[in-house]
């Protein structure tokens, strides 16, 4: 190894697999610093699943090559599972154990050191709030705590690489942005994090972001240069009184817009030359404009740009 | 590192029991279904014939008939429930299936006795269920032969007489019960493990757990082993549990060495476990296991030689008893039971046991492996 490989945990080489005839990844390459939260991102069925569980020993990639933690995942599997810790949306716990239960069968499970068992069974009982209902069956939980448990369960043995395919999938907002205060305090303390969303908001949270659709990567870097490379249209943000009738008056000169709550984004080439001339538009129009400027796209906006491109 | 591995099974086995204890269903299928089989194979399933519904059409209404009519119903193999004044109302009887035999004795019946010429009684039986019929048309048969014998020993005796002795070992007394209760370990442990098994490896997959845990250390031998582990100890918690209630509720014997039950068990349970581990691996839902496992288990149970003898099957289906795991644990479980015979004699069903055994769970085993690949 070299230095440089030190800090990958993660490292794929055009890594395909295909279902037959159909190819759900196609020569697919990346690489995941160590401690950064790793976004995978793209709509249903664009491989993302099928790419972590290739990574997690689930699969048995078709061709290409990879590294986790350093080991082949080709060849060294065992040893993979043994530095991984890997959640799904499914929240895979025993609905017939109690809480306890779940937290002491992983225990053995990840072969958690004798020593370290009540401490980390206390950890995980106080991270997912369920201090006082330890002895309660795992199926009488509310959802937000039994992602939490599910969590804790699969980060008993501390893993140096965390696999989260589709982990807020199903939870509230309240629960889905707790959670990802956990996993913001466990990148910080050094785990490497990899996750899988379409829920375009949570691209935010992460360090790095890859874009996967119809089985290839189409754009990938921090959230700033995905936002600044890929988005080279203005977005104008437009409050008025009458949104739908502002929507068609602009409609009617060929500008793309869209409702957002109770205010109008409008797509435009440049913010400079355009918010005279649609300010002028809705005037004509007899529209009572409280407000037009300039917004930073959110990461929706990109996608979506990205997804018409390719 | 081997210590990482027990303590891995160790905790899979640990689970499965806690779930086990806890699920009603699971419950009901170790503690009630054995004692439940022993019970209706011990009373119920009965093949002797006793107690035969029967009408008795004296037309003759003499001393001689009536004295066949009380030899006929004195060992208890008749009851006289009916006398019906007509052929018709004896029809009728049979009809509604009030009486499974008759016996019509007509008019001259002493007549023709006292003046020594030959004369004849009819015998009528209920065909439908041929076993019976069979039966008790055997009885009937010789119990006529005795009376007339008896009638004739009034007169010279005939030159030669064949006098024939009948005993019959290892169940002298002919108990169907003796033979029937051995037959439901072997039975209860099939059913009890295939489900177990089945069910409890495809609920994992249908919660997905079984994907949890194979992102863990867990190796799928130790995932086997943790599969199987708590249904074979239950299975022999069952073979326990019926031989006990057997013993104590049937009286059925215990001729041959005790030792070798838990042995042949042993070596019976590895295809049982295999064959539960196949089904795991072909069922994708919960129900379908239990399809599977009856669809298995009813032609196992019939193919065996545990109701219907083998030797009157059709060629074909005699060749694939040889197949059938339990066709040879009947034979073991019997002999040791019945006929208190010892390895001498059973070494044969044993290495057949041992090989289908270890041909059943490295094939389950492999197909296991590869499914969760």
């Amino acid at each position: 190894m070299t230095d440089d490989q030190d800090h990958i945990a993660v490292k794929v080489e055009s890594l395909s697999r295909k279902f037959g005839d159909f190819v759900a990844v196609d020569r697919i390459s990346l690489e995941v610093k160590k401690g950064d939260i790793f976004g995978f991102l793209g709509p249903n069925g664009a491989g993302k699943s099928t790419t972590i569980r290739m990574l997690c020993g689930l699969l048995i990639p078709t061709a290409g090559q990879g590294t986790v933690g350093g080991y082949d995942i080709n060849t060294r599997s065992e040893e993979i599972k043994k530095i991984i810790g890997y959640m799904s949306q499914r929240f895979s716990l025993y609905d017939d154990l109690t809480v306890e239960e779940n937290i002491n069968f992983f225990s053995g499970i990840y072969n958690v050191p004798q020593a370290r068992k009540p401490a980390r069974k206390q950890w995980v009982l106080e991270m997912a709030g369920l201090g006082d209902s330890r002895s309660a069956l795992t199926r009488t939980l509310p959802g937000g705590y039994k992602q939490r448990l599910a969590l804790g369960c699969a980060i008993l043995h501390e893993p140096s690489i965390l696999f989260l395919d589709e982990p807020t999938s199903g939870v509230d907002p309240l629960s889905r942005r707790g959670f990802w205060k956990l996993i913001y305090e466990m990148s910080k303390a050094g785990t490497t994090v990899f996750v899988t969303t379409h829920y375009m908001d949570e691209a935010d949270y992460c360090d790095r972001l890859a874009l996967i659709y119809r089985g290839s990567i189409i754009a990938e870097g921090t959230p700033g240069e995905l936002r600044r490379k890929h988005m080279t249209a203005d977005v104008l943000e437009i409050e008025t009184e009458n949104v739908v009738t502002a929507m068609d008056a602009l409609g009617r000169s060929g500008i793309e817009t869209a409702i957002f709550g109770s205010v109008l984004h409008a797509t435009v080439g440049s913010a400079r030359e355009d918010i005279p001339r649609l300010k002028k538009l809705l005037a004509d129009a007899g529209i009572e404009v409280n407000r037009i400027e300039k917004i930073v796209p959110s990461l929706e906006d990109v996608f979506v740009t990205l997804i018409e491109q390719s | 590192m081997i210590q990482d591995t027990f303590e891995r099974i160790n905790q899979m086995v640990l689970k499965e029991f806690i779930q086990i204890f806890r699920d009603k269903r699971m419950k009901a299928i170790v503690f009630v279904i054995p004692l439940l089989q022993t019970m209706v194979f011990g009373y119920a399933v009965t093949m002797d014939v006793n107690h035969i519904p029967t009408a008795v059409y004296d037309v003759d209404r003499s001393y001689e008939s009536r004295e066949l009519v009380r030899r006929l119903t004195a060992p208890g193999y008749f009851d006289v429930l009916y006398r019906p004044g007509s052929p018709d109302e004896l029809r009728d009887l049979l009809d509604r299936s009030k009486i499974t035999f008759a016996l019509q004795i007509d008019r001259g019946f002493s007549a023709d006795l006292k003046r020594r010429i030959p004369t004849s009684v009819q015998v009528l039986v209920d065909g439908t269920d041929s076993n019976t019929g069979i039966v008790a048309l055997d009885y009937a048969n010789r119990i006529i032969l005795k009376f007339q014998r008896d009638l004739s020993a009034t007169r010279p005796a005939p030159a030669v007489r064949i006098d024939l002795r009948q005993r019959a070992w290892y169940n002298p007394e002919l108990k169907s019960k003796n033979y029937n209760v051995p037959g439901v370990i072997a039975m209860v442990i099939m059913l009890t493990s295939l489900l177990l098994t089945s069910m409890a490896v495809v609920r994992e997959r249908e919660i997905g757990t079984m994907e949890q845990l194979m992102v863990t250390p867990l190796r799928p031998a130790e995932l086997i082993l943790g599969k199987t582990i708590p249904f074979a100890i239950i299975a022999f918690f069952d073979m326990v549990l019926v031989t006990v209630f057997g013993v104590l509720v049937f009286d059925i014997p215990i001729n041959g060495s005790l030792a070798l039950l838990p042995l042949s068990t042993a070596i019976y349970l590895l295809s049982i476990l295999g064959i539960g581990l196949v089904i795991s691996t072909v069922a994708k839902t919960q129900q379908q296991a239990l399809m599977s496992t009856f669809l298995f288990y009813m032609p196992a149970v019939l193919l065996s030689g545990f109701m219907f003898p083998i030797e009157n099957m059709p060629e074909v289906f005699q060749y694939m008893t040889y197949l059938n795991p339990l066709r040879y644990f009947l034979v073991i479980i019997r002999g040791l039971f019945l006929k208190g015979n010892g390895m001498s004699i059973l070494w044969p069903q044993m290495a057949a046991l041992l090989v289908i055994g270890v041909a059943v769970i490295s094939f389950s085993a492999l197909r296991f492996r590869k499914r969760l690949g």
